[in-house]
């Protein structure tokens, strides 16, 4: 009873998605119509640590959660890479991950979208250059979206997605001026 | 019509025989087989011939010694005719192309001669009129049974399996002879006509149907008189175990049903109770038992423990509702028991061949060896399936038409105004409930470890798909699962034709249309499982046919997922042990299981482990409870009886002689 | 005839259409009861159409099990939808099948997903058809000790007739037995459809699954189907628990008047279960797996007082 009254009380804390600095998206590639518009408001997502210092898994945690809550726009995490339409990769890919992330890629039906996230993702950060990584991301399978920060906030990360989604007008728009 | 059939079955199984004593190899195989066909194919006219034009068949033979033979087939026999005769015929096709491996290894003769034996055995048993008949027919399908047993005589625990079947069975022979004595009272013709009739005080009723219940549960597998049935029927050769658990157990209800229903003529209500009991009990332990078991054919002889057990079920509540006036439900139970005598018989009898099969192509039963056939032995898979879904009651093929028929007969229970059975009929239903939804657990395993994911041995891996013969004994018996399956509507009428015939219970018939509708007053139900399978299909279809023309129609072949693995062996699937681990848990209590780690480390760190070795068993702690003091105060006997019998010459002919004398004094006495 | 054929159909059509929905409206309210904004009910609606449009992969190792087992699952789970009162009774399908038929055809629906579980020779799979089948065997003395509960005080296993004869007699409806049969069926409903406390609906690790597992490698359109006819099982289970427990607005008669007053008051009990369902989620942890045996256990021995304690008060 406790439990509900202070649901009661609380009301809905989600907040609104607000604009943020446009540099922290990067378009890396064109995703193709027909998979925008399938997927425009169900999403799928698989989540693939490649390596990462797992800061941004903590981050994206936080999309789940009553503040961000990605399932407001269709958008929920999956068990499998089969029902995934969106691989979201994290970290610099090391020797271990190599083979599994191409795996996962390769079990994800089409039309699939891949997010890479944080900066690890585009060009390794403070892990370059080590002995056990591969590279970036996009250096084992095609990337979409980068979404950069070390780590990104949940906000840039979603917006990342929807960016990928091309959901957002005024990504639209910013995306049709480059 | 009705004796030529009879004689043509008998002349089948008898040429059968002779050409398995004559003829070697191929030859020898064809013929046995088709001596067999013949026969099982005569049986089974002959079955539903007599049940059709309700014709009884007498035939005697008075001048053989003492009381003679007497065969009599009427409604009852007509139907356990057909159960023979249906099971036989696939079975005889099946091992004409199952007993070539056998060819060289073990004694061909007296398989393809023990087999026509036994099919002979079981026509005539059905027939018998007296008891003398009965019980020397008993007796040859025992022993033609155990020699069929022993067939693979050098393999391990087969001589083991065989001897314990042997010892059991005479058990229950010894019960049998005892009831048929006291039974005839004093008439020594034994002929059962003489045996209806005749008046029995109460106390002699029960003490015959005691009798009785220990004489056919021990050949019916009952618990706690089953321990030899998982044993002896996987030992057996496939088409053997098919006869063996399709329709020799049978048997059992059988002779029940006729001493207690046709000779007795029913009995109080407790005698009901006692069978639903031992019904209830044997479906429930013995699926679970089942579940344990990873031997497949293990497992499907523990599943016909648990088949004969709901069968039971629907006797019991039959002699029940006799006893409690209550004619109609009666009806449906003994119905629903004979029609899941049927059907165990089809399903079952295809399981035992889709193991054989498996058998024959890999070598093994060990399920943990198996897995992969449906690729390498598609047919046998599919008609595997079949079995599987129609034993786990699956509608619409004929183990749930069954199924229905006893959970409502078990519902009827309703009608009696008694708190032992409110009690007991809803406990009986959960119980059946249980072993049902356990069933399918038990078959998602069977079938799923079996056939499908990778094969985890080289000799599952290199199968083959078996010859035709084999095939199409399993596809006749498919071919029954589903007609059985979809039309109630015609078998259940035909079954209360074989019950009315005996005339101990007035049967109301029931107007049964394309459903199977009855009405009870009180209780009713409807169903219509040709409607059912009707609409499964056309809705799969329509399914199929939409998603065609509105869906993506893209299709990928890749790796199985496994969190992006590099790769993927047999050793990474779920084992049959690991499949039944829940539910060994949830029954631990029953189960008692044994674990034994052992693991074996580095002599450096104990952060390295060289070797794990890891063993479980299931103590079957309910049957050492059982038969441990049993089997001692026997070997005490046996002690005993050695002083008695000490081997010397002139002990035996003093026992001859004080036993001439003891008999010379008792007649001059008794004149 | 004709328009009680039809109404079948109508009501198969519909059960078939609502329930994608009713799965959403019950995550949208779990969603407000998280304080989440969540997504509108009609979500499962768009990710089956993106279902359906998306390609299929298979496992080399899947048998052509893999690819019939959905159409099984889902032509079987429509049967069950086609048979169930849903706005009337009773109509000519009741004679199709009773409620035992309807409890074992969800159970082919279960044996073949879990065949298809195992099909593909991956552990996750083969686990899940374990679990899955592990606890349909041990609901199912539930099922069928609820079904007696509910066939001896209506005299029938047939739906239409158990729903006719609570409207015929109302008292019945608020009888002990009837109260512990609803609530046993209503524990029974929550293992068989996967929520909580027996499996998490939502899960992501493998660990934990039930029925998810066993689906981790179908995709594209016939991960569609396997999740549509989940969906109408789910509904199916409220289909019963709202009708032949309180089966008031059922057209008893095929006038546009009853079936409008049937869709409203069906509409009314769907809600009301959903928001059930939904607020207990929030309330309950998932059980550990080797729990859910003892809440299964309770739940029969409810079933079981039902069955009992309509005999005691008759
Ligand atoms: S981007 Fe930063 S938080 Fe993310 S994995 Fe790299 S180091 Fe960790």
């Amino acid at each position: 009873m406790l439990l509900f009254l202070k649901i009661l009380k609380a009301g809905i804390v989600t907040e609104p998605l607000a604009p943020g600095e446009p540099d922290v998206i990067e378009v890396a590639r064109e995703v193709e119509t027909k998979a925008r518009r399938l997927l425009g408001r169900a999403v799928a997502i698989r989540e693939v640590d490649a390596g990462s210092c797992n800061g941004c898994e903590i981050e994206i945690t936080g999309l789940t959660g009553p503040v961000y809550d990605s399932e407001r726009f269709g958008i929920h995490f999956v068990a499998s890479p089969r029902h995934a339409d969106l691989l979201l990769v994290t970290g610099p890919v090391t020797r271990n991950m190599e083979i599994p992330l191409l795996k996962t890629y390769e079990a994800t039906p089409d039309p699939k979208i891949v997010v890479a996230v944080g900066d690890c993702a585009r060009t390794c950060g403070v892990f370059r250059g080590s002995y056990a990584v591969v590279g970036s991301v996009d250096a084992v399978i095609p990337v979409d979206v980068f979404v950069s920060g070390c780590p990104p906030e949940p906000t840039d990360i979603l917006r990342g997605i929807l960016t990928a989604l091309d959901r957002l007008p005024k990504r639209k728009r910013r995306r049709d001026g480059t | 019509m009705a004796p030529e059939l009879l004689l043509l079955s008998v002349a089948g199984y008898t040429a059968g025989a002779l050409a398995a004593l004559a003829f070697r190899g191929m030859v020898g195989r064809a013929l046995v087989a088709a001596g067999a066909l013949g026969g099982s194919l005569a049986t089974l006219a002959l079955g539903a011939w007599c049940l059709a034009t309700g014709a009884t068949l007498v035939f005697a033979a008075p001048w053989l010694p003492l009381t003679g033979f007497a065969l009599r087939a009427d409604s009852l026999s007509a139907f356990f005719l057909i159960v023979v005769g249906l099971a036989a015929a696939a079975a005889s096709l099946y091992g004409f192309g199952y007993s070539a491996h056998y060819d060289g290894r073990y004694s061909l003769r007296l398989l393809g001669a023990m087999f026509n034996v036994l099919l002979l055995s079981l026509t005539v048993q059905v027939l018998a009129d007296n008891a003398l008949t009965f019980l020397v027919t008993w007796e040859v399908m025992s022993l033609s049974a155990y020699f069929l047993v022993l067939t693979e005589h050098d393999q391990a625990g087969t001589v083991r399996a065989a001897n314990w079947y042997l010892g059991v069975t005479h058990a229950g022979f010894a019960a049998l002879i005892a009831a048929f004595l006291v039974l005839a009272a004093g008439d020594m013709t034994g002929s059962f006509a003489a045996m209806r009739s005749v008046g029995l005080t109460p106390g002699t009723r029960n003490l015959v149907f005691l009798l009785a219940l220990v004489g056919f549960g021990t050949k019916a597998g009952v618990i706690p008189l089953h321990v030899w049935l998982p044993m002896a029927h996987p030992v057996a050769p496939s088409h053997v175990s098919a006869v063996l658990s399709g329709v020799v157990i049978k048997m059992g209800v059988y002779g029940l049903m006729r001493v207690t229903l046709d000779l007795l003529g029913g009995g109080p209500a407790w005698w009901g109770g006692i069978v639903l009991g031992l019904g209830a009990v044997s479906a429930l332990l013995g699926v679970l038992y089942a579940l344990m078991e990873h031997d497949l054919k293990r497992l499907l002889a523990y599943h016909s423990v648990e088949n004969m057990g709901i069968i039971l079920l629907g006797v019991g509540a039959g002699l029940m509702f006799q006893s409690y006036g209550l004619p109609a439900l009666a009806t449906l139970g003994f119905i629903a028991g004979l029609y899941h005598t049927l059907n165990h018989a089809c399903f079952k009898g295809l399981l035992f061949l889709g193991a054989g099969s498996v058998q024959y192509a890999t070598k093994t039963r060990n399920m943990e060896d198996l897995g992969g056939l449906i690729k390498r032995m598609p047919r046998t898979a599919a008609c595997f399936l079949v079995g599987a879904a129609a034993i786990s009651a699956l509608p619409p093929l004929n183990g749930f038409a069954s199924e229905w028929l006893v959970f409502q007969t078990l519902m009827g229970g309703a009608l009696v105004p008694r708190p032992e059975v409110a009690i007991g009929m809803p406990i009986a239903v959960a119980m059946l409930a249980l072993s049902s939804g356990l069933a399918v657990a038990c078959f998602v395993k069977a079938f799923g470890i079996t056939f499908l994911a990778l094969p985890r041995s080289t000799d599952a891996a290199r199968a083959r798909e078996v010859p035709a013969s084999m095939q199409v004994g399993m596809l006749l018996l498919v071919g029954m699962c589903v007609a059985l399956g979809v039309t109630p509507f015609l078998v259940v009428p035909a079954l209360s034709r074989a019950l009315a015939g005996l005339g101990r219970i007035p049967v109301t018939p029931i107007g049964f249309s394309l459903h199977l509708p009855f009405s009870v007053a009180g209780v009713t139900g409807e169903m219509s499982p040709l409607l059912l399978a009707v609409g499964l299909a056309l809705l799969g279809v329509l399914t199929a046919i939409v998603l065609r023309l509105l869906a993506d129609r893209r299709l990928r072949v890749g790796d199985t997922w496994g969190c992006g693995r590099i790769g993927q062996t047999p050793r990474m699937e779920y084992t049959a042990t690991a499949f039944a681990e829940p539910l060994r848990r949830v029954f631990a209590e029953l189960y008692r299981p044994t674990e034994d780690l052992s693991i074996d480390f580095h002599p450096k760190s104990k952060y390295f482990v060289r070797s794990i070795a890891y063993r479980s068993e299931v103590q079957p702690w309910f049957e050492r409870l059982l038969y441990t003091p049993v089997l001692s105060a026997l070997r005490g006997a046996a002690a005993r009886v050695r002083q008695v019998q000490a081997g010397s010459l002139h002990l035996y002919l003093a026992y001859l002689t004080i036993a001439l004398l003891v008999l010379l004094v008792v007649a001059r006495w008794s004149r | 005839m004709t328009a009680d054929l039809m109404m079948a159909a109508a009501q198969g059509l519909l059960a078939l259409f609502l329930a994608p929905g009713v799965v959403g409206l019950v995550r949208w309210l779990k969603a407000r009861l998280q304080n989440r904004r969540g997504a509108p009910p009609w979500q499962p609606y768009r990710e089956l159409r993106k279902l359906f449009q998306k390609e299929v992969v298979v496992s080399r190792h899947a048998s052509w099990l893999f690819h019939l087992a959905p159409f099984v699952v889902f032509a079987s789970t429509l049967a069950v939808a086609v048979i169930v009162p849903v706005l009337a009774v009773p109509l000519l399908v009741d004679r199709i099948g009773d409620l035992l038929v309807v409890v074992y055809l969800l159970l082919l629906g279960t044996f073949f997903l879990a065949l298809a579980g195992l099909d593909p020779g991956s552990a996750f799979g083969g686990m899940g058809a374990s679990r899955e089948v592990t606890v349909a065997a041990l609901a199912e003395p539930t099922l069928a000790v609820a079904i007696f509960a509910l066939a001896r005080s209506a005299g029938s296993t047939n739906l239409g007739e158990i729903a006719a004869r609570t409207t015929a007699d109302p008292l019945s409806a608020v009888s002990p037995g009837h109260l512990l049969a609803f609530a046993a069926l209503f524990i029974v409903m929550l293992a068989e459809t996967g929520r909580l406390p027996v499996d998490n609906p939502a899960t992501h690790l493998e660990l934990t699954m039930i029925h998810e597992a066993m689906v981790l490698e179908y995709s594209g359109r016939y991960l569609a189907l396997i999740e549509w006819a989940a969906a109408l099982k789910f509904l199916v289970f409220f289909i019963l628990l709202g009708n032949l427990f309180v089966p008031w607005g059922l057209a008893r008669a095929l006038t546009l008047e009853a079936v409008m007053t049937a869709v409203g008051v069906f509409a009314v009990k769907v809600v009301v279960l959903a928001v059930a369902v939904a607020v207990l989620e929030t309330r309950v942890a998932k059980l550990r797996l080797f729990r859910v045996p003892e809440l299964l256990s309770a739940s029969f021995v409810l079933a079981l007082l039902a069955v009992t304690s309509s005999f005691l008060l008759r």
